[in-house]
């Protein structure tokens, strides 16, 4: 009714090319910013904010970083943890043995850290594809668990094994209380993401979804594909790995290798494949499911089971937790394989044609 | 010298076990083309089931025969795993027909969750034992050729032919009944087999059901030799590198890939280990595979990739 873009006629070609086109999106979008933004942290409580929504910020940058790679260039990843976990150490490194560095350029340089290692475990993507090549991705996970458990030097030493970050600020603003922490991902998740939503619609993103599309035919048309493979490979893992460092630095405080480990990159993976694979909305949808569903379990369960008289034991509820999610998982990839954000397209057309159905 | 072919051997045995469980994914890979990650859960799945009832069999039934208790054990995992291979078909697959390999892979890890819970508030989360009476004394070799001989853990000797023996009557099962055939026609072409009146579904019920066995087999005795537990999942994880290496849709691939991966983490973790700080096996072996896979890209055995436009 509302959703329509009837009578927006675009006179120029910058009109024609902006990011969102139809008026209806660009007021959407400015909504859900300023709801974002304003409205959320006068609402939300610090429970809210530490178990939900900064997790959920750095998941869905993360989401975003494995999409780029596996939902726009078709490489599919089972590393996004390695690269995680890169980012984060990276900028650890950055931080404490530099006097004085400021947190932003610490968090970019350690994103830069996991570009190179992105670089370089996508090179095999160069000769395998498919699953041979998510098997290959595993390599850098298990590298880069083994590296920041055994190679000391990376920990700046540290005896116990994990590393820890405090007196955090940008630009003289103190990122301690869990709204500033919020409000600091969340500005970093807006930028990425529309550096993100830019490059996919530019002449790379398109070079991309050739490669994804099928990557002979690419090669054929004069698309390069080792120019083209490892740009998504580095496009991505600086973004991973940004949101690992926010994830390491931020939420987390103090961390340890098994913080980034292999069930993450599952975990990354899932958000993509059930948020929409090559779709920039589908990350958040997929983080938030992802992010979400766990906590909603471990506090709905016990209400659940006391209603019908029993008593579970925590070792019972985490298992059935895991029954519960991985359930989720089939029953959504059996009904919806291409994720959510089809079903967001489907209802955005239909809202368009309403109320003729044709 | 003598140390070194311990190793070797030491390495070969791994290997042998790797083999059993990357010949799960094999299997399943060829006939469906499902990666199947929920392997390592349904090794899991099979330990604990054979390690309780092995327990619990005795106890109802008043039967102190170890022998009898566990082959009653082993039937009974077995059943249960045949019940989860068509249920995981029925439920699951039949949906998910036509998918991209990459969401049937996504499907497989849901199981994999929904099985690690499950086995878990079935039979428990403890370290259970599961004791086929199977020797633990090592024996000497070649003590007349080297001095000091060569140290064999019969146990992993008996491993080695458990999984010799499930191997051999795999490929006997393969190559000469009809149900193999019918196997094979599907894993070559699913339109042609099925345009020649083989029924998809029951073939995919059937491969489920072989790969749960095989998982049963490996679940036994990984179990025996490290006790059954979590852990247990992570050995798909070790099995990965195994079949990358050999070839995801060949069996000759899974095992020969095995021995290879297994000497090499043996070797490496042994020779090199001590220059970076140990610890190294789990992600040299995938090292390992991206180098072959660097000349092959399809695996040691894998069909030849062909591209078309």
């Amino acid at each position: 009714m509302f959703y329509r873009e009837n009578g927006q006629f675009k006179t120029t070609y910058q009109a024609d090319q902006q990011i969102f086109p139809i008026r209806q999106d660009r007021l959407a979008i400015g909504l859900i910013l300023v709801l974002a933004f304003f409205v959320v942290p006068s609402l939300a409580d610090d429970y809210f904010f530490r178990a939900i929504l900064i997790p959920f910020t750095i998941m869905s940058l993360a989401a975003l970083g494995v999409n780029i790679l596996v939902g726009y260039c078709g490489q599919i990843s089972l590393g996004s943890g390695a690269f995680m976990a890169v980012g984060a150490y990276g900028a650890y490194n950055f931080f404490v043995r530099f006097p004085d560095m400021p947190l932003v350029p610490a968090l970019l340089l350690g994103g830069l850290c996991a570009t190179f290692f992105g670089i370089l475990f996508g090179l095999p993507s160069l000769r395998v594809r498919g699953l041979y090549l998510a098997v290959a991705t595993l390599a850098a996970q298990f590298f880069s668990d083994w590296m920041f458990l055994r190679i000391k030097w990376l920990l700046n030493d540290s005896d116990s094994g994990s590393v820890s970050v405090s007196g955090l600020q940008v630009f003289g603003i103190p990122i301690e209380s869990a709204l500033s922490k919020y409000l600091f991902c969340l500005s970093v998740l807006v930028v990425m993401a529309l550096l993100a939503k830019n490059l996919v619609r530019s002449a790379i993103g398109r070079e991309w979804m050739a490669m994804r599309d099928m990557d002979v035919a690419a090669a054929v048309i004069g698309i390069r594909p080792m120019y083209a493979k490892l740009s998504a490979f580095a496009v991505s893992s600086f973004i991973i790995g940004v949101a690992g460092a926010l994830w390491a630095f931020i939420y987390l405080g103090s961390w340890e290798p098994a913080a980034f480990s292999v069930e993450v990159s599952f975990r990354l993976l899932f958000m993509v494949i059930i948020g929409g694979l090559g779709s920039i909305m589908g990350a958040f949808f997929g983080a938030a499911f992802i992010v979400v569903t766990p906590i909603a379990l471990n506090l709905f369960l016990p209400a659940l089971f006391g209603l019908f008289g029993l008593q579970i034991s925590t070792a019972g509820l985490s298992h059935a937790e895991l029954m519960i999610f991985g359930g989720l998982i089939v029953w959504f990839l059996i009904v919806e394989p291409h994720g959510l954000a089809k079903l967001w397209s489907v209802a955005k057309q239909k809202l368009r044609i309403w109320p003729f159905p044709h | 010298m003598a140390f070194f072919l311990e190793t070797l051997m030491g390495g070969l045995m791994a290997g042998m076990l790797y083999s059993l469980v990357a010949l799960g994914f094999v299997l399943i890979f060829k006939a469906s083309g499902v990666f199947n990650f929920a392997q390592g859960a349904m090794v899991l799945f099979a330990a604990l089931a054979m390690a309780r009832f092995a327990e619990w069999i005795p106890a109802w039934l008043g039967i102190d025969n170890m022998i009898v208790a566990n082959v009653l054990a082993f039937m009974v995992a077995g059943v249960i795993m045949f019940v989860v291979a068509w249920c995981i078909e029925r439920l699951v697959l039949s949906h998910l027909v036509n998918q991209e390999g990459t969401t049937l892979l996504m499907a497989t890890l849901g199981i994999t969750y929904f099985m690690e819970g499950l086995g878990q508030s079935l039979f428990g989360n403890d370290i259970y034992q599961i004791n086929i009476g199977m020797p633990k004394d090592p024996i000497l070799a070649f003590d007349s050729v080297f001095e000091g001989g060569v140290l064999i853990n019969k146990e992993d000797l008996i491993a080695a032919l458990i999984a010799a023996l499930l191997v051999a009557a795999l490929s006997i099962f393969f190559q000469k009944t009809s149900t193999g055939r019918a196997l094979r026609a599907v894993a070559d072409d699913h339109q042609a087999a099925q345009s020649i009146g083989i029924p998809l579904n029951r073939i995919w019920v059937i491969v489920w059901c072989v790969a749960g066995l095989v998982a049963l087999v490996a679940g036994m005795i990984w179990g025996s030799k490290l006790g059954v537990q979590f852990t247990l999942t992570t050995v798909a994880l070790r099995a990965l590198p195994v079949i990358i290496l050999g070839g995801l849709t060949s069996v000759p691939g899974a095992i020969i890939g095995g021995l290879i991966i297994g000497v090499g983490e043996k070797l490496s973790e042994v020779y090199i280990g001590p220059l970076v700080g140990g610890g190294i096996e789990i992600w040299f072996s995938y090292v390992l595979a991206l180098v072959f896979l660097l000349f092959r890209p399809q695996g040691l055995f894998g069909e030849k990739i062909i591209d078309r436009v």
